[in-house]
């Protein structure tokens, strides 16, 4: 079996008797991109720095191509991991070029490879046209691949990006980030993200990690977070959504106040729910694409807000049984608020957390 | 930028005029124009006089000056700023390293207390550190007892050494304070970026931290520098020749006043050379300058590295500050009795008049810059006050000489006029008044009031004007409660930090005072000319006490 590039298991890290990761581990094999995604001060960044090398951990072990690099009272340098990093704010050195920020890194390289090597970085993020600019002189997508080329032009076995594009405006994120993933790719790199920022984590990672208090709570790919989230926190966290109160009527049948639900229902309640059956209690949470809007439906919803997206209009609906649920639909079926629609369900996925109380 | 404002505004219709600009603010028939090129032209006159007598040499005073002292003069001055800047270059970013990034016992005391020596005026340093360290002085004197009477070992302190090692400990703070500035505005990410790309902590600060910092290291030897060559009082005490004390020379001894003006035209060609290097090193400051400070921990040094980092800036806080004032506390109480008598009260009289005249009427013509420069941000109110805040790259020596000569001339020239026209003798009229006196203080200390008011000025936008006129407020209404009140701390600034300088200051004074008008720092020029360090020491400790507002002051914003 492969041994992962990098591996984290039960690390703990703490300021005084705060907390910031708490017993989390983590594997990445080589070639994968990897994200944690979590609120402000869940500790993604902290589990960063530390694989990094710029923060020391409490407890636990961190091992990088089967070596360890960390366990508590033992740290590898930062500057003998060979891990590349891409920082927040860039930190790009104001004093040197483009092109000798990109160097900056290779000084173990003959010279003449060096200088391909800075030339090659230069034609893969686009920048050729401004070798010999300052980064005062860029803008804030230049310097964001500035810092990307920098970190990548040693080939370090391992590199991190920490929340990359929080300094860019919101159009550039987008178009940034599918860059970078091509990039990365074609550069055949192993890397972790980290971003509070969804679409992001989305856009760029072939694995993601939901972040919660310092520790892992779910991690998958961006598909089953969103579709078969292992908590509430992830349901609430990843993507919009209501939960309705529903029964199970068996294995395979749960009745909320639209109707009746059909699916195998049984293993997203399974580690807390005790009671899990006939008459059990339970939250199912109801996505906006989960509502459907239907003229023909007998079922009627109340229009109490509404948030034009452009191609959809996310309609915030009171159902008929007083509780409220988000719909997504085309912009075209443009309602006013107070008016009544028809709705319909059309839910291919249930994710259900049983009740605490019933 | 303006161009499109009036191309916006020229279109505009009625009830607009929030974008006009900028706003009129006073409605007065002054024009605000004038204020600014005046001043600069008042500044300009003693630069101009001794520029004038480098242009025009007199042969027989150059071909004198350049047969007798003009080699040693230059030989003297070239090492001393050679060695000042040197030294306090590695002393002040060294100390400035330690406690902006790294971590050790005592850190925090250190950080503030290595600044306490730019309360020590140079010239007080170097009258203790000679009673200390002179041949009858404590210390020598109980090396004797102890190892017999023949310390040959013992360096000369007197000697150029001995010159360099006084002004390094006065002037280091300023190396210290902007590259402790850099080192903390660059935050310790750019040492991680290094770090990630392979280098270890000591290839990262001469790689990274170091040449991120030279601007900021470079402005504050230029600083040092400017200090050096315009010192007069330390190389006065020490005996030690360079150009300042030459044209005191020339002035009082020799009564040649073409003399002392060829020497300070060659010294202000010096001083201009500094002041456009400088410039440049400011510019740069601007661009290199990174966003946001990331608060990390510190490089945190442990076992003999700690205690050595420790002990070195102890040593410094200790030779640079605690021993000098020590030694003067003393003194002081040792003949607190004789000495603190009505003449040293109208010693301290005449420096609290003097300096809180000063501060009056530089804060004052700052205030109307700033304002003019509000009004008409074009190119000539620009020079204008850049000129007019040229004056801190002078030195003193060199203002004097150049007010003096000018008014000199004028009051003749009034002389004359008055015997020919109503055969009168007037006596002379100008010179030797606290008028003179006064411009040639604004001459040399305006960029220092100047600075702090530009800078509150600057958060005076131009929509807080338009806001404020938007509520109804105009005119004066708007100065009194919207401008004053965030100027005020400005001001304040402004005042106490000329108020200090000119009490400090020596030249000038010793200079241009009228008969009768002495100073502590005349006192401490008359009594260390004559090695009477301890009846020094008295006038020094209320120079010292005034010098720490400052501190205390800088120290006290800096936290909030």
């Amino acid at each position: 079996m492969d041994t992962p590039l990098l591996e984290l298991t039960n690390i703990y890290q703490a300021y005084g008797d705060q907390i910031v990761v708490n017993n989390l581990s983590l594997a990445l094999k080589k070639g994968v991109i990897g994200c944690l995604l979590g609120p402000s001060a869940c500790g993604k960044t902290t589990v960063l720095r530390c694989i990094a090398g710029f923060e020391p951990i409490t407890a636990g072990e961190i091992f990088l191509n089967g070596v360890k690099v960390n366990s508590s009272g033992f740290s590898l340098q930062p500057e003998q991991r060979h891990i590349g990093m891409v920082f927040q704010d860039f930190a790009l050195f104001p004093h040197l070029t483009v092109a000798a920020n990109i160097d900056f890194g290779l000084h173990r390289m003959h010279h003449t490879e060096r200088a391909l090597r800075v030339t090659e970085m230069l034609q893969i993020v686009g920048l050729a046209d401004v070798t010999n600019n300052y980064p005062h002189e860029l803008s804030g997508g230049q310097q964001q691949r500035v810092a990307l080329a920098r970190a990548l032009a040693p080939r370090p076995d391992l590199l991190l990006l920490d929340e990359p594009f929080s300094n860019l405006d919101v159009n550039l994120r987008e178009r940034l980030s599918l860059e970078v993933r091509d990039i990365l790719k074609s550069q055949g790199a192993t890397a972790i993200l980290v971003t509070h920022d969804q679409n992001e984590a989305f856009a760029i990672a072939d694995e993601i990690g939901v972040m919660h208090h310092g520790e892992i709570t779910q991690w998958d790919t961006a598909y089953n977070l969103y579709h078969r989230p292992s908590s509430r926190f992830v349901a609430n966290f990843v993507g919009q959504g209501v939960f309705l109160s529903g029964r199970v009527l068996d294995s395979r049948h749960v009745e909320i106040e639209l109707g009746i639900l059909t699916a195998d229902i049984s293993h997203q309640c399974a580690s807390d729910c005790r009671v899990c059956g006939e008459g059990c209690y339970v939250d199912v949470l109801i996505r906006p694409d989960d509502i459907v809007h239907d003229d023909a439906s007998s079922l009627q919803a109340q229009i109490i807000h509404k948030a034009f997206r452009g191609a959809k209009i996310l309609y915030t609906l009171r159902l008929p049984g007083g509780s409220i649920a988000l719909s997504l639909v085309p912009s075209h079926h443009n309602h006013a608020v107070g008016e009544n629609i028809g709705i319909k369900l059309e839910v291919d996925h249930v994710v259900a957390f049983s009740q605490i109380a019933p | 930028m303006y161009g499109t404002h009036n191309a916006k505004s020229e279109g505009r219709s009625i009830g607009t005029s929030f974008s006009h600009y900028p706003p009129s603010v006073f409605r007065t028939t002054l024009s605000w124009r004038f204020i600014p090129v005046l001043v600069a032209v008042l500044v300009l006159i003693p630069v101009g006089t001794v520029i004038l007598s480098f242009l025009t040499p007199t042969g027989d005073v150059w071909q004198h000056l350049v047969e007798t002292i003009l080699p040693s003069l230059l030989i003297n001055t070239f090492w001393l700023a050679l060695g000042v800047s040197v030294s306090s270059a590695l002393l002040g970013v060294s100390l400035a390293w330690f406690t902006a990034v790294c971590d050790f016992p005592g850190r925090k005391i250190f950080s503030w207390g290595l600044m306490l020596p730019l309360a020590i005026p140079a010239y007080v340093m170097a009258f203790v550190t000679l009673g200390l360290f002179d041949f009858t002085g404590p210390i020598q004197t109980s090396l004797r007892s102890w190892l017999g009477p023949e310390l040959f070992w013992f360096p000369n302190v007197r000697g150029r050494l001995g010159v360099i090692i006084v002004m390094t400990l006065a002037f280091y703070p300023y190396v210290y304070l902007l590259a402790r500035n850099a080192f903390l505005t660059q935050g310790k990410r750019s040492l991680e970026a290094a770090q990630s790309l392979g280098l270890n902590r000591t290839q990262g600060f001469l790689k990274v931290a170091l040449p991120m910092a030279r601007p900021w290291i470079a402005s504050g030897v230029m600083l040092v520098l400017m200090e050096t060559l315009a010192d007069f009082g330390t190389v006065a005490v020490f005996n030690y020749d360079t150009f300042t004390t030459a044209i005191y020379k020339a002035w009082f001894s020799m009564f040649s006043l073409s003399a002392a003006s060829q020497l300070a035209s060659l010294l202000i060609v010096i001083a201009f050379v500094l002041i456009v290097m400088e410039q440049k090193f400011r510019s740069r400051m601007r661009y290199a300058e990174t966003k946001q400070s990331s608060r990390v921990a510190r490089i945190s040094l442990t076992g003999w590295r700690a205690w050595a980092v420790a002990g070195f800036a102890s040593a410094t806080l200790f030779f640079a500050f605690l021993l000098p004032t020590t030694q003067l506390i003393i003194w002081a109480t040792h003949n607190f009795v004789e000495e603190f008598n009505q003449l040293y009260l109208s010693f301290l009289w005449h420096s609290l008049i003097l300096s809180g005249l000063a501060s009056i009427l530089i804060c004052s013509v700052a205030v109307l810059l700033v304002y003019s420069a509000r009004r008409h941000p074009d190119i000539v109110t620009r020079v204008a006050v850049r000129v007019a805040t040229i004056g801190y790259a002078l030195p003193g020596v060199v203002l004097a000489v150049g007010i003096f000569v000018p008014l000199a001339w004028l009051d003749n020239w009034l002389r004359e006029m008055a015997m020919q026209l109503f055969h009168i003798e007037t006596g002379f009229l100008i010179q030797g008044t606290l008028a003179a006196m006064l411009i040639a203080y604004m001459a040399r200390f305006l960029a220092v009031g100047h600075y702090p008011i530009d800078s509150a000025m600057q958060r005076i936008t131009f929509s807080i004007d338009e806001a404020s006129m938007g509520l109804g407020l105009n005119g004066w209404n708007m100065l009194k409660r919207v401008h004053l009140p965030i100027l005020k701390g400005g001001i304040y600034t402004a005042v106490t930090l000329v108020f200090v300088d000119v009490m400090k200051e020596m030249p000038i004074t010793l200079m241009t005072r009228p008969f009768g008008w002495d100073t502590l720092a005349v006192r401490i020029f008359e009594m260390t000319s004559e090695g009477e360090w301890e009846q020094a020491a008295l006038p020094a400790v209320a120079l010292v006490l005034a010098g720490l507002i400052p501190i205390v002051l800088f120290t006290h914003q800096a936290e909030k």
